[in-house]
């Protein structure tokens, strides 16, 4: 889960962090008695999960009621990246002279998290990763004891961060591991930390990603979660409790487990079709959960025709197979073609219980995604 | 022979008592695998399946001489019972559960390099050796004995290869569902090398997924140190970017590390066959052999 800027540097000045003075707006009105409030100048930041926002127009500099109108004007409602920006954070405008990037997050490989610090902030950090990896300094930490002290400072000086505010960068980023650890995300990051005339350090952005298993014990973080926006689908399969991810393609896909499903959508495209989706119903297949699955890729309008690919494990394949037909028993008449293939436990007498006049059958998977492809218009 | 399990190994189940621990203890069982105990705090003195409950994995491994224990328990408990699992006799802990906070695990890692224990998983389908044990929920009846090793990121995309094998009369000494999180006890290079020194594997499948490098190192170690053959599956090469497909792990990254692209290539590059199909693994393992 992913928290918008606002929300994150909420997080952030709670543990002490130095944030900019901002507020919330989803009006011009409010977005000008914010700026009157805080006091020229002011920046206006849209708050929609996209990155690089400010090339793509999403954060405007505003130093009178009239620029901060106009920045009101042109960034509410606009559509960053298919997204409709519906508020917008003002917040007061930094005078920097530096800018840094700090950020922690997990390195998947060393199984522990690593905190970095690049004196290069500002621009992407992933491009400043490719182009010059030792302008980014980086301590792995050991998960057991937390970021000891000397770890922040070794990461600030390796960074080559100025000397005058050295101590404040290093306490950001103490701070920083502190939250990504107490908050259970799985990166934190503040690009750019800004520098002031007056060697004062600010978090002018804040990202802030929260591991989607640990919600459980973040209560105050998953209230902050918004239904997701933009696409209905997601927010359906939400719903369902299904794991969903929509492309672009026509040929629907249903199965059960993650490697078998993201292999079913490997076989589509192997064959010549494009897959429409990934979605896994996972373990069991009671009736209900079948046609919820078969109801959200039917409501897909690009979706042309369906492959349906399980594997009995546990879950008997005749059980299955009466699952699915009690599930399509909810349709009058399918509104797209269904190819459906078992395998594993009890297929063959699942293949045999299947109604046949409403659904394809297939024997093996590679048949049952030929034959789905063809269904959809054949290989592009 | 086999690796990890066989059909002298002593099981604890953690969790015997939940919904899940009990069902897939009493599978277990079924199958033929030596389910000696259950542990479950504030549930010692009870019975489940005729075994014996424990309020402690150490209690219950001492008693029962248990030697392996598999964790059946919800994520907000698992890192916990896989902690007091690795401070036990148990030698080899096998993490059934699926959601288990990436930030336990990342600690979880770091006592299980203390130790000499194996972890397989979490979220795995578990391990197998056809014919004598099975240590997690994998369905036992599509299994059959014989040369081939089998090591998997995803659950029932091993059960499709398998039966891809099985088809063909080619068995498996053991399979091992490595898991899909990010951060996992047994990874592809220790999966690897415990087959390479089993005299009865006389090749490998190993099935990876987009997300991570671990693939990656698997090739590395191949062209390095080993001489069993191996046949590789690399599931995801659909997936776009920044998408979490199901499994906690299987993503590729905004900067697009952890294609599917950079692991066939990988693998490649170390003469390893990488099958477009479930299909064409089953004919690479036929050709290896």
């Amino acid at each position: 889960m992913r928290l918008h800027e606002y929300q994150a540097k909420e997080v952030f000045a709670e543990a002490g962090m130095p944030t900019p003075e901002s507020v919330l707006a989803e009006s011009t009105d409010e977005v000008l008695d914010a700026a009157e409030s805080i006091g020229y100048p002011v920046a206006v930041k849209a708050q929609v999960h996209v990155g690089g926002r400010g090339k793509a127009g999403g954060i405007e500099l505003a130093e009178s009621d009239e620029e901060a109108r106009e920045a009101a004007d042109s960034i509410l409602g606009m559509d960053l990246k298919g997204y409709t920006v519906e508020r917008v954070l003002v917040e007061q405008a930094v005078d920097f002279v530096d800018e840094l990037y700090v950020g922690v997050t997990m390195d998947r490989g060393a199984g522990e998290p690593v905190a970095m610090v690049s004196s290069e902030g500002g621009v992407d950090i992933e491009s400043v990763a490719e182009e010059s990896p030792e302008a980014i300094a980086r301590e792995h930490v050991d998960p057991a004891f937390g970021m000891h002290h000397y770890q922040a400072n070794r990461a600030v000086y390796d960074a080559g961060v100025d000397r005058a505010v050295a101590s404040d960068v290093a306490s950001v980023l103490t701070t920083l591991f502190d939250l990504w650890e107490d908050r259970d995300a799985s990166e934190a990051e503040i690009n750019p930390l800004m520098i002031t005339g007056d060697d004062e350090v600010v978090a002018a952005d804040a990202v802030m990603n929260i591991d989607d298993d640990a919600l459980f014990r973040q209560p105050d973080l998953a209230e902050m979660e918004e239904a997701a926006a933009g696409d209905d689908l997601e927010a359906k399969a939400n719903e369902y409790g299904f794991d969903y991810v929509r492309l672009d393609g026509n040929v629907g896909i249903i199965g059960n487990g993650a490697g078998l499903v993201m292999t079913t959508l490997d076989l589509v495209d192997y064959y010549g079709g494009e897959p429409a989706n990934f979605l896994d119903i996972g373990g069991g297949a009671k009736a209900e959960r079948v046609a919820n699955a078969l109801d959200m890729v039917f409501s897909d309008d690009n979706v042309d025709s369906v492959v349906f690919n399980l594997f009995g494990g546990i879950t008997r394949g005749d059980e299955v197979a009466r699952g699915i037909n009690s599930a399509i028993e909810e349709f009058d008449e399918l509104p797209k073609p269904v190819v459906v293939r078992l395998a594993g436990t009890n297929a063959e007498e699942g293949m045999e219980i299947l109604n046949a006049d409403a659904l394809d059958i297939e024997q093996t998977l590679e048949g049952a995604v030929q034959r789905s492809v063809e269904q959809a218009g054949g290989a592009q | 022979m086999s690796v990890l399990v066989d059909e002298d190994t002593r099981v604890v189940v953690q969790g015997i008592t939940g919904g899940e621990g009990e069902f897939h203890a009493g599978q277990m069982m079924e199958y033929g695998t030596n389910v000696v105990a259950g542990a479950v705090p504030g549930r010692g003195g009870e019975e489940v399946h005729g075994v014996p409950v424990y309020d402690t994995v150490t209690g219950a491994a001492e008693a029962e001489n248990a030697d392996a224990s598999v964790v059946l328990v919800p994520p907000a408990f698992a890192a916990d019972a896989i902690f007091e699992a690795l401070d036990s006799p148990v030698d080899l802990v096998v993490a059934i559960t699926e959601g288990i906070p990436t930030q336990d695990m990342s600690r979880v890692k770091k006592r299980l390099g203390e130790t000499d224990k194996h972890l397989v998983g979490p979220n795995c389908p578990g391990v197998i050796t056809p014919g004598e044990a099975k240590l997690g929920i994998l369905p036992g009846n599509i299994f059959s004995s014989g040369n081939v090793g089998l090591i998997s990121r995803s659950g029932t995309l091993t059960y499709q290869v398998v039966d891809n094998l099985t088809d063909r009369g080619l068995g498996q000494t053991t399979a091992i569902g490595i898991g899909g999180d990010p951060i996992i006890g047994t990874d592809f290079v220790d999966a690897l090398s415990l087959f390479e020194d089993d005299p009865a594997t006389d090749a490998i499948v190993m099935c990876g997924e987009i997300g991570g490098s671990d693939e990656e190192e698997a090739a590395r170690y191949i062209d390095e140190n080993m001489d069993t053959p191996v046949a590789g599956f690399i599931a995801g090469r659909t997936a776009p970017a920044g998408k979490r497909m199901g499994h906690a792990g299987a993503i590729v990254s905004g900067s697009g590390a952890g294609t599917a692209e950079s692991k066939i290539e990988a693998l490649g590059d170390a003469g390893v066959p990488v099958g477009d199909t479930p299909e064409e693994v089953a004919d690479n393992v036929e050709e290896l052999l």
